[in-house]
């Protein structure tokens, strides 16, 4: 074979070829992507009114725990804060942001403590202890009244998203 | 075609089809393995049975197992353990010989590293084994996953949450290795087929590299001799056998390694039937939620080494966040046994107590391992965060040093 139709004949060959691969990839890749039910999993709706001081409530939005906290008057303020009615509350997805468990609420010392690596939380959800990388992430949510609407971006999440405060 | 004649027997039939015969005796008869050696060269068979176990109960498991993550957990903790006659049988063998092919691996492992035998020819075998190491950890992650307990739950959390580490994509990479925005049926179903077949198959097929990798450069003995193996099989085929360092792989070879596989299986089938909560943490016994992590959560012993060095560093460094600085260390730990041929940089093949400086080394690596996998699974305060750390710097510092001690060491020879 002279060496110009070798080239064509491998260059043809690694075309047709690669282009198979591709495909094969894109398609195998896209599979295991989320389902369309998953990705268009609701929307939940939470009554803050309810909420007690000082006592952690566990809603449950996309599979994953939220934390709601009414604050007592005697606990620090943060820009993080949720108002609703002149009373703060601190409103995050329950997941440590190392690795993933579940932080939990000791009211007495008022933080989170996440039991897998010793991770610590202020009420704010602020990390006071290592290895969590960033705060407790405040997910996209609307008020309506007292009502909190998890899962849609409200004016008062785009605020605090623009602000850089959600995690 | 082949001259094919009429054969003589069963035997010869097969021979003029299939070289049979040759077949044997290159795998078998006429290969060769030094005299030199001691029991710690039966762990790759060892290791071949454990496998074989693992196969054999696994296939009995998967015909009552449900992977669906409404199913899954009762028809484990239901239908096998308390339907199926000697259904726990198979998941006791199951669960403990996991464990047992993982403490073999090590000891296979760190022999190999005390008697140099991953380097000057046999780096293939150090790397395809290093593979199979991998391979082997995430077959056991995966099916650590399957019976959907608490404790699977939130390993997979933990371990799927560890991509998000990763620049840029992390956060997209987690959802799609977990196929939702958290652990769920979706993550449960593809680890299945991880477990049962991809997985396996890759094993298998990393296994043949890893005995073909052996032939050429051969086995190692116990002082790193270069043995000149056509003259010495020569010697065994004339019948100077008890002259000869080499002696064949099957009758000899296997003779022995079949005596440590039945001592191995003693001990083996004790824990199957009287000691496997080891391997079955209770808190697994509780179905998978969500919403409750327990409250002490750490994978099983083999990977408690490398997990304490994840979680080794508990501050941050100027700019540097604690978690990026615990999984730099974390992928370093995993990967950096695979290199090992090329940070020694002794080309002499000697066991360590011929070493002076690289024995030192062996032993301080074996203890930190030791004391990274007990603080591995004690709670993360006070001290233990402090022992942790510094065991983690320890281990670290050993593969940065060893490229110079390994060279002090070639010096110091001459």
């Amino acid at each position: 074979m002279s060496d110009r139709r070798q080239f064509i004949t491998g260059a043809g060959l690694a075309a047709f070829t690669g282009l198979g691969a591709i495909g094969a990839l894109y398609a195998a890749k896209r599979s295991w992507d989320p389902l369309p039910s998953v990705a268009a999993s609701g929307f939940t709706i939470v009554d803050l009114s309810v909420a007690k001081e000082n006592q952690l409530v566990v809603e449950k939005w996309r599979g994953k725990p939220i934390f709601i906290l009414k604050k007592s008057v005697d606990m620090k303020k943060d820009k993080r804060d949720i108002v609703v009615n002149g009373e703060n509350f601190h409103i995050s997805i329950g997941l440590c942001t190392h690795l993933g468990c579940i932080p939990s609420y000791r009211p007495e010392k008022k933080n989170f403590l996440c039991a897998c690596h010793g991770g610590e939380f202020d009420a704010s959800g602020n990390v006071t202890k290592a290895p969590p990388p960033s705060p407790l992430v405040i997910p996209p949510f609307k008020l309506d009244g007292t009502k909190l609407v998890l899962g849609e971006e409200g004016s008062e999440y785009k605020k605090l998203k623009d602000a850089d405060l959600i995690a | 075609m082949a001259q094919i004649k009429k054969a003589n027997g069963i035997g010869d039939w097969f021979d003029q089809r299939l070289a049979t015969k040759k077949l044997a005796k290159v795998m078998m008869t006429e290969y060769w393995i030094p005299k030199d050696i001691n029991f710690l060269w039966a762990m790759g068979v060892v290791l071949v049975v454990m496998f074989k176990l693992l196969i054999i109960s696994g296939i009995f498991l998967l015909m009552y197992y449900k992977p669906d993550a409404k199913l899954a957990f009762d028809s484990v903790n239901f239908t096998i353990m308390q339907e199926v006659e000697y259904g726990w049988l198979w998941r006791h063998i199951h669960a403990v010989a996991a464990s047992f092919a993982f403490l073999v691996i090590y000891i296979h492992m760190f022999t190999a590293i005390y008697y140099g035998s991953y380097k000057n020819g046999r780096e293939m075998i150090w790397i395809s084994g290093m593979i199979l190491f991998i391979l082997f950890s995430t077959t056991a992650f995966t099916g650590y996953v399957l019976p959907w307990g608490q404790m699977s739950f939130w390993a997979a959390q933990v371990i799927t949450n560890l991509f998000g580490g990763i620049p840029v994509v992390g956060d997209a990479v987690v959802t799609w290795i977990r196929g939702d925005f958290a652990v769920s049926d979706s993550t449960l179903t593809r680890f299945f087929m991880l477990h049962v077949f991809l997985l396996p198959l890759m094993i298998v097929f990393v296994i043949v590299i890893h005995f073909y990798s052996l032939r050429i450069p051969h086995v190692n003995n116990q002082e790193g001799a270069d043995i000149d193996f056509d003259a010495e099989a020569d010697k065994y085929l004339a019948g100077n056998k008890k002259e000869s360092k080499v002696v064949p792989f099957w009758p000899v070879f296997l003779a022995k390694d079949f005596y440590v596989v039945c001592v191995t299986l003693v001990i083996f089938f004790f824990c199957v039937f009287f000691f496997y909560d080891f391997s079955l943490p209770g808190v697994n016994f509780e179905p998978a939620n969500p919403m409750v992590t327990p409250k002490y959560i750490y994978p099983e012993w083999y990977f408690l080494w490398s997990y304490e060095v994840l979680r080794g560093f508990f501050f941050d460094i100027g700019p540097i966040k604690a978690m990026d600085i615990g999984l730099i260390a974390f992928a370093f730990a995993n990967v950096i046994f695979v290199i090992l041929p090329f940070l020694d940089r002794d080309p002499r093949v000697l066991p360590a107590h011929k070493r002076p400086r690289f024995k030192i080394w062996f032993w301080v690596l074996m203890f930190t391992m030791v004391i990274l996998t007990i603080y591995g699974k004690l709670p993360p305060k006070g001290i233990n965060n402090v022992i942790g750390f510094i065991a983690s710097m320890t281990f670290i510092t050993l593969f940065l040093i060893m490229p110079y001690i390994t060279k002090k060491d070639a010096k110091g020879a001459k």
